[in-house]
């Protein structure tokens, strides 16, 4: 029995047990001589773990009782997180270097938030939920205080912690709500308990806390306060990792809760869903208009971003759940994309990220320019670009389900959203004259920023299968 | 007699004591750290008095769990806390102002 359990749940075993061995390794070996190596093999088993879960059938497997599930929708979201967050710590190894700030905990840390995220896409209880994602918070503060000697990065780690915390007091009272009015943590009772009772008042009061608690963790509005500050204030790589990983395993999980446990009362969830999106939709996209700070604006946008996959959730169908996944992998493939090239912006040697640096870029760049252009269409949503693709499946899927309303305000907003994205184009190709960026050779985040910027181009024929994929995920979840 | 709902209406109102502590406390980040640990713990007397109510142990189990993680969440709290203390000299909530969020 034991055996068949801890087989189910390989991946994330394999990998805390790889993370605490080197730390092993970091601490009596050669201490931060180590992290390059102990890096770049942490990324590479978090690819082998990808293709370990993207190679398994799909047939839906539960373990310790019920607590533990495997299922298409899992394998899926794992899949994007760990590619992701490979990719990010080989994209920010190069930074981290020469900031001094490579030290061996950096990819250990990450790896372990990695094995919380993956906790929380498999979640089938609320105890391994609240694991999981206090797993991957601990970790994401203490990397985002990984700068202990800047002002401003303590400063966004005591943000990220305090509001974090809070976060997880929101989500855990709601959970202890829930396992009293339902008698039971694990989400098929719950579910069951539904079908049979109804919805009482103390469920609903469950439902509502443990949203909000996640709600602050994807940084929907009105729980979005943290965002620009941290991702202003903790070093770039870190908010490249940010922008992406963590973002997809809250969304996996919201979804996974509101359709395992209260999969049979969609009304109740999907209009507190449907107002966290339409608010962080156009608070994303107005308060973003002011920003002129690159990673400030990149945060204002992933707010607005997160409204839009929400409208995917907030559909409550299958359709709705494959076009909040569609969306999330483009996403992440955009941020990559773009934090690729706010990686390599130098002036004089020092990392700058003010959005008028960029004046004039295609005269010094023309490649780097045009890529940042295309990735700059695809974010606003321009057809016949690859995210516009995602913009229209969460909005159809939105239709479909009878909110048309949501749907008019998703577009409303991302024509508000437009203006910014627009506005660095215009730096770039008609901005003032003034000293370009310096060249910088950084092959590995130059040629990201180039297979970013091609995916959202080559992309528009079929996706790559992305859709398909999510569509099987989506039956896994919704049933 | 004590009931059911006796202890739950204390750990709400510890709860909420919790949440205005982080918002309401102008004065130090200790006192924040106090509040969040304040709004755990209220969970806890939540579970242990539904664990009680419906005969069932793992709401006994969750608290543990919760516990420990509250553990670690004030190491770390307290551990960002002292590199904010040594960069900036102070640990008033209004001097946690570099940024404007």
């Amino acid at each position: 029995m034991i055996g068949a359990d801890l087989t189910t749940a390989l991946p994330e075993i394999v990998l805390a047990l790889f993370a605490m061995a080197m730390l092993m390794v970091g601490v009596y070996g050669g201490k931060d001589k180590l992290a390059e190596p102990i890096l770049y093999a942490t990324s590479a088993l978090m690819v082998m773990l990808a293709l370990y879960a993207g190679a398994q059938s799909l047939d839906a497997e539960t373990a310790f009782n019920g607590t533990y599930l495997k299922d298409g929708f899992a394998q899926f979201a794992k899949m994007l997180i760990l590619v992701s967050a490979a990719v990010v710590l080989v994209m920010g190894k190069s930074v981290m270097a020469e900031t001094g700030l490579l030290k061996f905990e950096y990819p250990i840390l990450i790896a372990l938030s990695v094995v919380g995220m993956m906790l929380m896409v498999s979640a089938g209880d609320l105890i391994v939920l609240y694991m999981g994602l206090e797993l991957q918070s601990l970790a994401l503060y203490v990397v985002a205080t990984m700068n202990r000697d800047s002002t401003r990065s303590t400063e966004a780690g005591l943000k990220y912690f305090i509001l974090g915390a809070l976060a997880s007091g929101l989500l855990l009272y709601g959970a202890s709500l829930t396992y009293g009015y339902a008698g039971t943590t694990v989400f098929a009772g719950i579910l069951s308990t539904i079908s049979e009772d109804g919805m009482s008042v103390g469920l609903l009061m469950g439902l509502a806390f443990m949203l909000a608690g996640l709600a602050f963790k994807v940084s929907a509005v009105p729980f979005h306060m943290w965002t620009p500050d941290v991702y202003e204030g903790a070093p770039t790589p870190v908010t490249a990792f940010f922008a992406t990983a963590p973002k997809v395993a809250a969304m996996a999980l919201i979804a996974r809760l509101v359709h395992d446990a209260f999969g049979t009362v969609p009304g109740d969830w999907s209009q507190i869903v449907a107002l966290l999106a339409a608010a962080s939709m156009f608070v994303g996209a107005i308060a973003a208009i002011g920003q002129r700070d690159i990673k400030r604006l990149m945060a204002y946008s992933s707010i607005s971003h997160m409204g839009f996959a929400l409208v995917g959730l907030a559909a409550g169908t299958a359709q709705g759940v494959q076009g909040m996944l569609v969306y999330m992998a483009i996403y992440v493939t955009m941020n990559i994309g773009v934090f690729a090239f706010i990686l390599t912006m130098r002036r004089d040697g020092k990392p700058v990220t003010d959005i008028a640096e960029m004046n004039q870029l295609s005269k010094s760049e023309p490649l780097r320019a045009l890529a940042l252009l295309v990735l700059m269409f695809s974010l606003a949503g321009v057809p016949p670009l690859v995210g516009f693709f995602g913009k229209f499946y969460v909005l159809w899927a939105a239709v479909n389900a009878g909110m048309t309303w949501l749907a008019i305000a998703g577009v409303i907003a991302s024509v508000i959203g437009a203006f910014y994205y627009l506005r660095i184009v215009y730096y770039m190709y008609f901005g003032a004259e003034s000293e370009p960026l310096d060249t910088v050779r950084a092959p590995v985040q130059g040629t990201l920023l180039v297979a970013s910027a091609m995916i959202m181009v080559l992309g528009v024929i079929n996706l790559f299968g992305i859709d398909a994929m999510a569509a099987l995920a989506a039956e896994a979840l919704v049933r | 007699m004590v009931g059911l709902e006796h202890y739950l209406t204390v750990a709400a109102a510890l709860f909420v004591i919790g949440i205005f502590g982080i918002f309401l406390n102008r004065k130090n980040i200790i006192v924040i750290l106090m509040s969040i640990e304040l709004m755990l713990l209220s969970v806890n007397i939540n579970l242990v008095a539904f664990s009680s109510f419906l005969n069932d142990l793992v709401g006994q189990v969750f608290t543990m769990f919760v516990l420990t993680v509250a553990a670690a969440e004030a190491a770390i709290g307290l551990a960002i806390l002292v590199c904010f203390f040594r960069n900036r000299g102070t640990i008033d909530v209004e001097d946690v102002n570099v940024m404007k969020g």
